[in-house]
């Protein structure tokens, strides 16, 4: 299998899935000047109409996105950063998420909204948001949040494949970071199906995004001093899959939820919560939350790397349970 | 372009007359208590909404707003869903999920009735996209409001259709008031349709919106340039609104006195009934007509009070293409 980065896996299910359904087309802002990388060969294969470049009008072209697939296109919409959405969020809430609900299923809404968090490297408050937990609280979005570039490109061909609205929340700090992944049209991942990055037996780290490469560091680290420690990847957050989490929760007896959200109302509340809303019995210990405080990313470098997580600070968690 | 058939009238004045009666008796039952939440009717703009739909095709797209009951009906929608939704029925359009602000029939090319205030615009700008990139060829009417007109919304999706010449008409239905708000007091310029110049877009200023005529012949020449790869028109229709901002909203937040009562002297279906008589010398088909839509109200009332409630799991459904509760493996 090929090593490719997380970047380029994005870049391939892109050119596969508009290589093989000319329903789907791709729009956002600089798409042509592929400032991120995404879009290289795209426009000499697929030409300017499916990748189109859009003016600054976030709201206006995800309202777009929503009509046309209304009508039977299936659109990909790169938002770039993910701070973005929020210009659009009446789209995203009133129209996207809402439109098959309100009409009693009269119609389907098939598009992706991509999006990159870009924190962790001093782009200060405005530009480093983790915005993913707000929007398990809007029903009817679908969340994709993969922590490699093969789980990207499978879950990436699905979503545009799948027939309700997506939300791809692409880790930056995972950009470049390389793994194995298949190329060609059959590797799908399905939505809802979490996966054990490392199996162990006396704690479970679940890890979300950037979080699932420290968790990984984490439980190296500890395998060290002799403990093992289970790594489930939930991959999705909507729909979440709760039997992996509570099966391996149930085994261990411990758990440790790694998120770089913040922490109030982050995906770990809401897995902590179901962790002790049906394996209460199970645990040996109270769960703990890793995530990133209540306040905004710094611009200040070591201030940013002192909030967000990190191996250290869930080594030190695990520890806190373990012991 | 062609005046409009004798047969273009009897049909305008057919679908105006059943939003008329609709209304009428929806507002009537409304205050027995037979139907739950607000209604936003749309007494006093039949001409407008009629004159609009009919000059599109069958199957071109339109998107509407909250004051959704007569966008339906204008573009030739079966009554008895759209009366059941009111009602909160199974059968209802949507299923009982949407009521008096989404009646939206999708069979008829609509693509939505959206309640929040200009969140429409930018839904009809990627409908038209994609007729084009499907090649398709239609033609997508938006309705909005001249309180829409204000919202963010509007501007991008006016820039969006015109840099990209999209086949969409922007139709805005300018009744004067947005709730307690008064155009003249929210719209920096005196005609909405003004506002085109600022997207190198066309425009179509209709003063007399309680004119079926008027209202058809400006839509129906942006609905042909549109067709005709010649890109989008901000098409603004005066009109007014007979009834309360909404019926159930608490008491009634304005008084329109004189205004209000110089409005009801031009009543749009009497005005269109007057015209046909005098064209035709008789009223044979019009009491016909009167006859018809009579009984397809009542038709549409006995069947949405026969329908059946949905059931409490009904509201599990259509979030996604899976059911919610299936979804996370709950019983
Ligand atoms: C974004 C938003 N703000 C406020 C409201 C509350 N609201 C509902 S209808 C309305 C007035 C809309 O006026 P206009 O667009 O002119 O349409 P009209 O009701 O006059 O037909 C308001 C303020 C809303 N639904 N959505």
């Amino acid at each position: 299998m090929p090593r490719i980065s997380f970047i380029e896996s994005i870049r391939q299910a892109q050119y596969e899935e508009l290589a093989r359904d000319p329903k789907v087309f791709l729009m956002g802002e600089d798409l042509v000047a592929n400032v991120f990388g995404t879009t290289t060969g795209l426009i000499e294969e697929f030409g300017t109409d499916r990748i189109r470049d859009t003016p600054l009008s976030e709201n206006g072209f995800v309202g777009a996105a929503a009509g046309a697939s209304m009508v039977g296109a299936r659109p990909i919409v790169d938002l770039t950063i993910t701070s973005f959405v929020y210009v659009a969020m009446d789209q995203v809430c009133s129209i996207i998420a809402k439109s098959k609900y309100i009409y009693g299923g009269q119609v389907k809404l098939p598009l992706v909204l991509r999006m990159c968090m870009f924190y962790g490297n001093s782009n200060a408050a405005q530009h480093s948001d983790r915005n993913y937990p707000m929007f398990m609280g809007m029903p009817g979005l679908k969340i994709i949040i993969p922590s490699t570039p093969y789980d990207m490109k499978g879950l990436l061909k699905t979503a545009i494949r799948d027939d309700d609205p997506v939300m791809s929340f692409e880790d930056g700090t995972l950009w470049s970071q390389k793994g194995e992944v298949p190329e060609g049209d059959d590797h799908l991942i399905p939505m809802g199906v979490a996966d054990i990055k490392r199996e162990g037996t006396d704690a479970t780290v679940v890890a979300v995004a950037g979080g699932v490469p420290l968790a990984l560091k984490a439980a190296e680290e500890l395998s060290k001093e002799g403990f093992s420690i289970e790594v489930v990847d939930p991959r999705t957050l909507v729909p979440l899959d709760r039997d992996t989490i509570i099966n391996s929760v149930s085994k261990t007896g411990r758990v440790v939820v790694v998120d770089p959200a913040h922490q109030s109302c982050s995906a770990a509340s809401e897995i902590s919560a179901i962790i002790a809303e049906e394996a209460f019995e199970s645990l040996k210990a109270p769960i703990l939350r890793v995530t990133t405080p209540d306040t905004h990313l710094p611009f200040f470098p070591n201030g940013e790397k002192a909030l967000l997580p990190s191996k250290d600070r869930i080594v030190s968690a695990l520890k806190r349970l373990l012991n | 372009m062609d005046n409009l058939t004798l047969e273009q009238y009897y049909e305008g004045y057919l679908r105006m007359l059943r939003i008329r009666k609709f209304e009428m008796r929806a507002e009537e039952n409304h205050s027995k208590g037979e139907i739950p939440g607000a209604l936003h009717t749309s007494l006093g703009q039949e001409a407008e909404v009629v004159g609009a739909c009919m000059a599109l095709e069958d199957d071109d797209y339109m998107v509407g707003n909250h004051r959704s009951h007569g966008h339906p009906i204008g573009k030739n929608a079966d009554m008895k869903p759209l009366m059941a939704e009111l009602y909160a029925r199974k059968t209802g359009i949507c299923g009982g999920k949407g009521g008096s602000m989404h009646l939206s029939d999708f069979s008829i090319g609509s693509l939505g009735e959206t309640s929040i205030v200009g969140s429409g615009l930018p839904v009809a700008v990627g409908a038209a996209l994609g007729s084009n990139m499907l090649n398709e060829g239609k033609v997508t009417l938006c309705f909005f409001g001249d309180g829409a007109s204000n919202e963010g919304a509007f501007h991008e999706a006016l820039n969006l259709a015109a840099i990209w010449n999209l086949p969409v008409v922007f139709l805005c239905e300018n009744n004067g008031w947005a709730v307690s708000m008064p155009a003249s007091k929210a719209v920096s310029v005196e005609n909405i349709a003004d506002r085109a110049v600022a997207y190198s877009m066309r425009s179509e200023l209709v003063t007399d919106g309680q004119d079926f005529e008027s209202v058809y012949m400006a839509t129906k020449r942006a609905v042909d340039a549109a067709r005709a790869g010649e890109g989008p028109t901000l098409v603004e229709v005066k009109t007014y609104r007979f009834a309360e901002h909404a019926v159930n909203m608490g008491r009634m937040l304005v008084d329109r006195g004189e205004e209000l009562e110089g409005w009801l002297k031009r009543d749009p279906v009497e005005i269109l009934r007057t015209k046909i008589a005098e064209m035709v010398g008789n009223e044979t088909r019009l009491e016909e007509i009167e006859d018809q839509v009579e009984k397809e109200i009542e038709d549409a009332l006995e069947f949405a009070k026969q329908s059946d409630y949905p059931d409490v799991a009904d509201a599990f459904d259509d979030v996604y293409s899976e059911r919610v509760s299936d979804f996370y493996g709950l019983s």
